[in-house]
């Protein structure tokens, strides 16, 4: 029971891009196509899981014992960044085929601070490690959800005669934030 | 003068957020009111200057297929620099930018202005870069945090001038991409 409420809560109340504005460079940037998102979301939902996992374990097994918490920032971004890479060539070598779907998005996802961001807060909200990966998955398909729902929106936004002066980029986050309104619809669920 | 070209380039046309699209999830994020967005943005400042000079400095000692990870690991400890120094300075808007400081480590801006300007130029341009960059960052921080502050609680920096509840929309969520969108929008038609 309390991880299925992790996991509403990360999908739909507090949805990582629309109400705490993580990853927004990829939600803006690769949102064209509905296809491209769902291959987007799969590779975060990849790659965030297995760095909150990482990153809790080297928090409470190697940071914490030494009293090196101040580390924190250095270590995550190093260990998330050579993760991207190994994930990367494994990928490349068991399972061409998931690599062909996910490869293109891999190397952006470095800087996605929705990965960072993730792995930061589990520590903050002092979760085990049960409750990170549950509330890791989630946060991955709250960002895919969005991602889906904006793309298929702004496939046909371009289609609509909008002032000039609007068109492109701020129709695009109008619509982030009308859609960001009806998310907050689902406060009050958990 | 081409150093006065470089350090005001940032602010209007070549603007991080307004017209480049950088660094938009702290942008959105921290924005509910104008100190917020003036804090975030002097401590992007910091960590912009500095990474920029020191990769400046060390720029011909580091090899070309490393230079990535090198860069990152030279913008991560001056976030934790500024991290450590604000928790300890000033504590109150440390709590409100929360998660924000430790996530400039992954502000595109920052790795952006290391890769295109200071792996290529001297130690002093860098800096004078860093500095527009950053000052660019904080002023459309600032603005939309202004904007934000005035219509979602009548007040700027704290001081209310009309004594009720304002538009709460606009501290929420939704406001801070109505208001981007708006200012995105007003940017392009200055710059024309």
């Amino acid at each position: 029971m309390e991880y299925i409420l992790i996991i509403i809560s990360a999908i739909f109340v507090n949805n990582i891009v629309l109400a705490q504005f993580l990853g927004i460079c990829p939600f803006l940037g690769v949102s064209g196509k509905v296809k491209t998102a769902v291959g987007m979301g799969g590779a975060v939902l990849f790659v965030m899981t297995l760095a909150t996992i990482v990153t809790w374990l080297i928090m409470t097994y190697v940071l914490v014992p030494f009293e090196i918490q101040y580390m924190q920032t250095i270590a995550y971004i190093l260990v998330i960044a050579s993760l991207v890479q190994m994930v990367e060539i494994i990928l490349k070598k068991i399972s061409p085929s998931l690599y062909q779907a996910l490869g293109v998005f891999l190397p952006l996802i470095t800087t996605n601070c929705a990965i960072l961001g993730v792995a930061i807060l589990v520590i903050q909200k002092d979760m085990d490690l049960g409750q990170s990966v549950v509330y890791a998955v989630g946060n991955a398909l709250g960002f895919m959800l969005a991602l889906v729902i904006f793309a298929g929106l702004r496939e046909h936004l371009d289609k609509l005669p909008i002032p000039k002066g609007m068109k492109g980029v701020p129709a695009a986050l109008v619509m982030a934030g009308i859609l960001a309104l009806a998310f907050m619809g689902f406060a009050g669920l958990v | 003068m081409n150093n006065l070209k470089n350090f005001t380039k940032g602010f209007i046309k070549e603007n991080p957020v307004f017209i480049l699209l950088l660094g938009l999830c702290p942008t959105l994020g921290v924005t509910t009111s104008a100190i917020n967005g003036l804090g975030m943005g002097l401590a992007t400042t910091f960590v912009l200057v500095g990474s920029n000079v020191v990769v400046a400095l060390v720029k011909k000692l580091i090899p070309d297929k490393v230079r990535i990870p090198s860069f990152i690991v030279i913008i991560a400890s001056f976030v934790t620099i500024i991290d450590l120094v604000m928790a300890g300075y000033v504590p109150a808007l440390y709590e409100s930018l929360g998660l924000f400081i430790p996530l400039i480590v992954v502000n595109c801006i920052v790795l952006g202005r290391a890769e295109a300007f200071a792996s290529k130029n001297t130690v002093f341009s860098s800096l004078i870069d860093g500095l527009g960059m950053g000052l660019g960052f904080a002023f459309a921080l600032t603005l939309l945090g202004a904007v934000r502050e005035i219509l979602g609680s009548y007040s700027i920096f704290g001081y209310k001038f009309i004594n009720t509840d304002g538009i709460l929309v606009f501290v929420l969520a939704p406001g801070a991409f109505f208001g981007l969108a708006y200012l995105i929008a007003l940017m392009k038609k200055i710059n024309k």
